[in-house]
Parts: structure tokens; C-alpha cells; sequence
């Protein structure tokens, strides 16, 4: 993208317009997300910065919605709700998910595309469809309303994204080393923990990565399917934004965002590590 | 000849090679299926079902016939061309229905099926649900008529015979503004109740201009990431990665407090002297909202496949156009850009079908100028329980993602898809 010497002023400054144009569309992605963490110090219950905030008055800012966040009751059991569900729905969706990637990864696996589109559809139906679904299917079957129906819902929710990362780790995976470990006297359990499992545990974590945040981060079906008891993070800042908008949001926000920065370091580790293996037996 | 016909090769225990390859490759068959049979179960039980259930709750019509048994089955001889009404059994059938019905608290729910049908239906129900309790016994017919005088109307006759079969086609009609008039034909809903191929069609114009807007937005970004030296590259791939991760309703609550007409931009604007303080600019809870929310959400969606083609463009392809003579300009728009092509069509359909869809964003940003077909889904099912219609949008949207997704196949492959 370097500028050759042989430019055109014109291309020259088309060359640095095209950078003041994308800087733009960089600013538009990444700023409003930053704009909300210094809003959520705010003392006043204002979505917007205070004449005090901007001549950083200390008397400005405060953490008081933050100390909201922790001491509230009704938070703290979104908190809990948030991640009972997302733990059980992540474990129930990486299990199938893994199991069922290896099985379609198989060449001898028959309708592979056929299968795949199906185990993939959750992922390709609007939220809005499957909420409206679920709501009506589980009601009958008695498990609206129950944190089952809830992990259930999100559990098929987030099994596309394990297939999908699981197949795509298989994609490079090298048969012929489950052949050596079968000849070398290990049964198929012990070949796919000792040799299988640690070389496309990469693809298993993030798998499971999009999982749990497809469920900590969901929305509709939890409006849906759940009911007051099975309040997640995600819900009471719907409602809250309806209803009465006070800056706690912006806290939770805040911390949402600290999550999601976590989250993306792990998962660019991971692929490094990926990256690092393929690597090393390519060589 | 016939000696070596008999010489085919076989396995050490006598059986012919080829059975026992064949044997072995049905076995290996299904221990791959049987890896993927958990997971299709679930699927099946957790999701395929319920959308299965949906599709059939938008033709589903048992309210009157399950409520209503014993008048399904009196008007079923009834002739509803004719102009005359059912005879004494009919109605007799109908005041024990209503009784029945009147003491398990279930003519509620037939007054408002057959109130989507024809206003005036619900009350009518109310009404004679009070006085037909009174009734004991005979001329029913006349005691009848003398609750309303709608009840000899042949008109009211002809709709519950209309809605006493189990299947109903009037979800989807009301789903695309049409109606069944009195005569049973099909007409289009009075000027007040027509909404749905609005909704429809505003779904559809605004998801393809944020389409657009994104490709416009992400083109340019996709394309500088895929040519910067990769060390840079990979800081700036933050940039699109964080948003990615970042939950939708911390985005949406940010959109927020940046629109709204005391937030951030406005003050800043009034700050600036670009309006006066008290011509502040609305920005939000209408559609300008819902697109600037809806870009800034599904952006990534676009640039991230845009980047996976890029990528794989050699940059000696250009610089093969520019030694043969063209201009930066040529070299760009009639080599580089057919060879992303590809890209381009998996992008703008993943934001298509993920923008029809939507239904958070534009249900806290969007007012209601700004709202799509999944509100109205969202409505129905939570607010006016008219499932049945709830129902019949959804399956439309569902049969035009579908299409779409069908579409994605073939450009990109499904086998293809990537994540992150």
C-alpha cells in the first residue's frame, strides 16, 4: 500500500484522502464503544458529558453507578442467571457439536452438505423465528418459562459456531496419525484424547467461545422463552433501555466491553497457537 | 474364460474383496452418521420442531371447531350460498356451545378469532355469552334473535361456517393485507388495517440500503487491511474484531447516548454553533436511527468476508494491468474489483438476511418509523396473542431467508463459511 516514487500528485493525494476516509470509517466502528466508558463515571444520571466532566472536575465523576451494579439484587441475579445459563447451554452445545464435526469432517460421511446445512440453520434463521418458535413448541411441551427451556433454547442456538470453528480446525487435520496411534495399540477412546483432542483443542475452545457468547449476549429468545425468573444481563438492559434509562447501563456497558476485549485476546491466542501447530508439521 | 470369472480376490477368510471392502465401508458410514445423530436429535427436539410447530400454527384453526364442536357440525349441511338461515338445530347447537363455553372461559378466545375476520365479533360473543346463559329451552332460534339482531345476519353464519374447518388460509391473507369478504372472495383489507406489505416492503428497502451503506463503508476498510504490511493490518483488525465481540445492546445503548436529542452529538453540534439549543436534531427512535445503529452493527459482517477474498488477490495482477498501460483507476475497477466479486456477494447477502431479521436494534432505536416485520412479529405474539399471524409473518420471513441462504450456498458454499 506504499506509495510508489513514480506517483502522480494526483495519485498522491488520492492516496491520502483514501487514508482520511477510511481513519473516518475507523473512528465510526470503534467510537461509540469507547464514547460510553467515560459516560459511565458520570455523576449525574445524564447519558451525555456534564460541563463538569469536560473541565475534569474530579466532583464530575463517580462510580456510583458501578457500586449500583455490584450491590443490586436484581443485577446480580441477571449476573447469575447470565452465566448458569451460559455455562450449561455452552457444555450441552460444545459436546454435540464436537462430536458431530468429527462425524462430518469423515470423508466416508454420506449428504455431508445436506447434513451440514441443517446442523448450521440455527445460526441462518433470524432470532426472531426460532424465539417465536421455541416459545410456542416449549410452552406446549411444558418448558417455557423453566432455566431448562432457556439452556435448551441457547444450546441450539450455539451449536453452528462449534461446528463450524470444530470442521474448520479438522480441515488440516492429518488422518493418517489416528492410523498410527490404531497400530501402535491405542483403542479409538484413547487415540481421540491423547491424539486427536490436544491438536484441534484450539478449534473445541473457540468453538465454545461463540457459544457462550451467543448465549451470554442473547436476547430475544430469553424475552420469549424465559419469564422473570430467568432474567439474564442482556434482559434487564433491554428493559432497562424501554423503561427507565439510568447510567448503570453505561456501567454494564463498560464492563461488557472489558469482557469482550478478554475475550477476543483469548481467542486471538488460540488462533496464533493453531497457526504455531500447523506449523510445526508442515515443516 | 469362465475359470478366471471364478478367480475374483478374496480376503484371507474366504470372502470376496470386494464384499468385504463394501462391508467395511457401510460400517464406517455409519459410525460417521452416528457422530452427528446426537446432535441432529437435539437439533430436532430444540429447534427444528418448534419452527415446524410455527409453520403450523399459521394454517392451524381449531379454535372454533375444538370450542365450538357441536355447531361445527350442525351448520356443516347448511348451504352458505344461500340467503336463508340454519334451522332450529343449529342454533340450538349454538346456545349449548356458547353455554359450555360461557362456563370454561373459552368464548373469549372464539370472539377474537372471528373478530380478526370481521370487527364487532368480540362483543358479539361477550353480549351473548351473558344472555344465552339464560336460555333453557325451546324456540332457541327466536330467543336467540332476540339477544342481537346480528345473529340474523346470514353473514355472521357464513363465517363461522367459514371457520369451523380445522385449516385456515386467513393468516397468511392478513399477513399480505387481503381479506375474505362476506362472500368468501378475496379482497384487500379496509384502508386502516393495511400494514403488513408496508412493513414487508420497508423491511426490504431499508435492509438493502443498509446493505449498500455497508459495502460503500467496508469496501474501502476491507480493502486497506488486505494491503497493508500485515503487522499493521493486524493492530487495525482490532478495530472491526472489537465491535464483532462486543454485545449488540452495549452497541445499541451507545447509539443511544450519542443520538439522542440531549446526547453527545447534539450537544456537540450546539457546542460547535452548528444548531441552536433548542433546534436540536432528532436522530433517533426513527429510521435515520435504525440505519446508523444497524450500519455500525452489521458492518463487520461485511468487511471481514470482503477481507478473506482480498487476501487471496496476488497484487502482480494489478501491477501486470498498470505495466500493460492502465491507469490506477482501469487496474482497479476492471481487475481488482471482478476478482472480488465473490466476496462482495457473500458479504452484502450475510447483511441482508441478518438485517430482515433484526428486531433488537430497530425495536429500541427505531421509534415507529424505524421498526421492521419482526416487531410486529414480537407484538403479536407478546401483546395482541394473535399467534396465528404471529405465525404466518414469520413463516414469510422464514421462506424468504431461506431463499436467500440458498442463494449464499451457491455463491459461496455453505461448506465455506467462516467465523471471525
Amino acid at each position: 500500500m506504499s506509495l510508489p516514487i513514480y506517483a502522480t500528485p494526483l495519485e498522491k493525494a488520492w492516496h491520502y484522502i483514501y487514508r482520511v476516509i477510511c481513519a473516518a470509517i475507523f473512528i465510526f466502528l470503534i467510537g461509540p464503544i469507547f464514547v460510553i466508558i467515560p459516560l459511565s463515571f458520570n455523576e449525574l444520571p445524564y447519558f451525555t458529558f456534564t460541563p463538569e466532566m469536560l473541565s475534569l472536575d474530579p466532583a464530575g465523576y463517580s462510580t456510583k453507578w458501578y457500586r449500583e451494579f455490584f450491590t443490586e439484587d436484581s443485577w446480580q441475579n441477571a449476573v447469575r442467571n447470565s452465566l448458569i445459563i451460559g455455562v450449561f447451554a455452552t457444555l450441552i452445545s460444545t459436546f454435540l457439536g464436537t462430536l458431530a464435526a468429527l462425524g462430518l469432517s469423515r470423508s466416508e460421511m454420506p449428504f455431508k452438505s445436506g447434513f451440514m446445512a441443517l446442523l448450521i440453520s440455527p445460526m441462518i434463521v433470524p432470532l426472531i423465528i426460532s424465539a417465536t418458535g421455541m416459545y410456542f413448541f416449549y410452552t406446549r411441551m411444558g418448558i417455557s418459562s423453566t432455566h431448562l427451556g432457556v439452556i435448551i433454547a441457547h444450546a441450539a442456538l450455539g451449536t453452528p459456531f462449534v461446528v463450524i470453528t470444530v470442521t474448520a480446525t479438522l480441515v488440516g487435520f492429518d488422518h493418517s496419525l489416528i492410523r498410527a496411534a490404531a497400530s501402535l495399540g491405542a483403542n479409538p477412546v484413547e487415540t481421540f484424547f491423547k491424539v486427536t483432542m490436544p491438536l484441534i483443542l484450539p478449534g473445541i475452545v473457540s468453538g465454545a467461545l461463540f457459544a457462550f457468547i451467543t448465549s451470554f449476549d442473547e436476547v430475544v429468545v430469553v424475552l420469549f422463552v424465559g419469564s422473570v425468573d430467568q432474567r439474564t444481563i442482556p434482559w434487564k438492559m433491554f428493559s432497562g433501555i424501554r423503561e427507565e434509562i439510568r447510567p448503570t447501563i453505561l456501567a454494564v456497558a463498560t464492563l461488557l466491553v472489558c469482557v469482550s476485549i478478554l475475550l477476543l485476546t483469548t481467542l486471538e491466542l488460540l488462533r496464533r497457537r493453531n497457526e504455531r501447530l500447523r506449523g510445526i508439521r508442515a515443516a | 474364460m469362465s475359470k478366471t470369472m471364478d478367480e475374483v480376490m478374496r480376503t484371507a477368510d474366504g470372502v470376496p474383496l470386494k464384499v468385504s471392502l463394501h462391508k467395511a465401508l457401510v460400517r464406517s458410514r455409519i459410525r460417521a452418521l452416528l457422530l452427528v445423530l446426537p446432535l441432529l436429535a437435539f437439533l430436532l427436539v430444540a429447534f427444528l420442531l418448534p419452527i415446524g410447530y410455527m409453520l403450523f400454527r399459521s394454517i392451524d384453526n381449531r379454535i372454533v371447531p375444538s370450542i365450538f364442536p357441536r355447531t361445527a357440525v350442525a351448520i356443516q349441511d347448511w348451504n352458505p350460498a344461500g340467503n336463508w338461515l340454519p334451522g332450529e338445530a343449529a342454533f340450538e347447537a349454538l346456545v349449548r356451545d356458547i353455554q359450555q363455553a360461557f362456563k370454561d372461559r373459552t368464548l373469549g378466545r372464539v370472539g377474537r378469532r372471528l373478530n380478526y375476520e370481521k370487527p364487532g365479533m368480540s362483543s358479539l360473543f361477550r353480549k351473548s355469552g351473558r344472555r344465552a346463559a339464560r336460555i333453557t329451552g325451546p324456540p332457541y332460534k327466536e330467543q336467540v334473535l332476540r339477544i342481537d339482531k346480528r345473529w340474523g345476519d346470514v353473514n355472521t353464519w357464513r363465517l363461522i361456517h367459514r371457520e369451523s374447518g380445522a385449516l385456515t388460509g386467513a393468516y397468511f391473507l392478513a399477513a399480505v393485507d387481503l381479506t375474505l369478504n362476506d362472500r368468501a372472495e378475496i379482497v384487500r383489507q379496509p384502508e386502516a388495517r393495511r400494514i403488513y406489505r408496508t412493513l414487508f416492503s420497508r423491511t426490504l428497502w431499508m435492509s438493502g440500503l443498509i446493505t449498500v451503506l455497508c459495502l460503500l463503508l467496508g469496501y474501502p476498510v476491507a480493502y486497506l487491511l488486505a494491503t497493508l504490511p500485515l503487522r499493521y493490518s493486524n493492530l487495525l483488525m482490532i478495530l472491526v474484531l472489537l465491535p464483532f465481540w462486543t454485545s449488540l445492546l452495549v452497541r445499541t445503548t451507545s447509539w443511544i447516548a450519542l443520538l439522542q436529542t440531549e446526547g453527545v452529538l447534539n450537544d456537540l453540534m450546539v457546542f460547535v454553533g452548528l444548531i441552536t439549543d433548542d433546534g436540536r436534531l432528532q436522530l433517533i427512535h426513527n429510521k435515520f436511527g435504525t440505519f446508523v445503529a444497524m450500519v455500525h452493527i452489521l458492518l463487520p459482517f461485511m468487511i471481514l468476508p470482503l477481507y478473506s477474498v482480498m487476501k487471496t488477490i496476488s497484487p502482480a495482477l494489478t501491477r501486470a494491468a498498470r505495466s500493460l498501460g492502465a491507469t490506477p483507476f482501469t487496474a482497479f475497477v476492471r481487475v481488482y474489483m471482478p476478482n472480488t466479486y465473490s466476496g462482495v456477494g457473500a458479504g452484502c447477502i450475510m447483511v441482508f438476511i441478518l438485517s430482515i431479521g433484526y428486531y433488537i436494534t430497530p425495536a429500541l432505536v427505531g421509534g415507529r418509523t424505524g421498526t421492521f416485520i419482526s416487531n410486529f412479529i414480537a407484538l403479536h405474539v407478546g401483546q395482541t396473542l394473535n399467534w396465528g399471524l404471529a405465525a404466518a409473518l414469520g413463516s414469510l420471513l422464514l421462506v424468504l431467508v431461506l431463499a436467500l441462504y440458498l442463494l449464499y450456498d451457491k455463491i459461496v458454499g455453505i461448506d465455506n463459511m467462516k467465523l471471525g
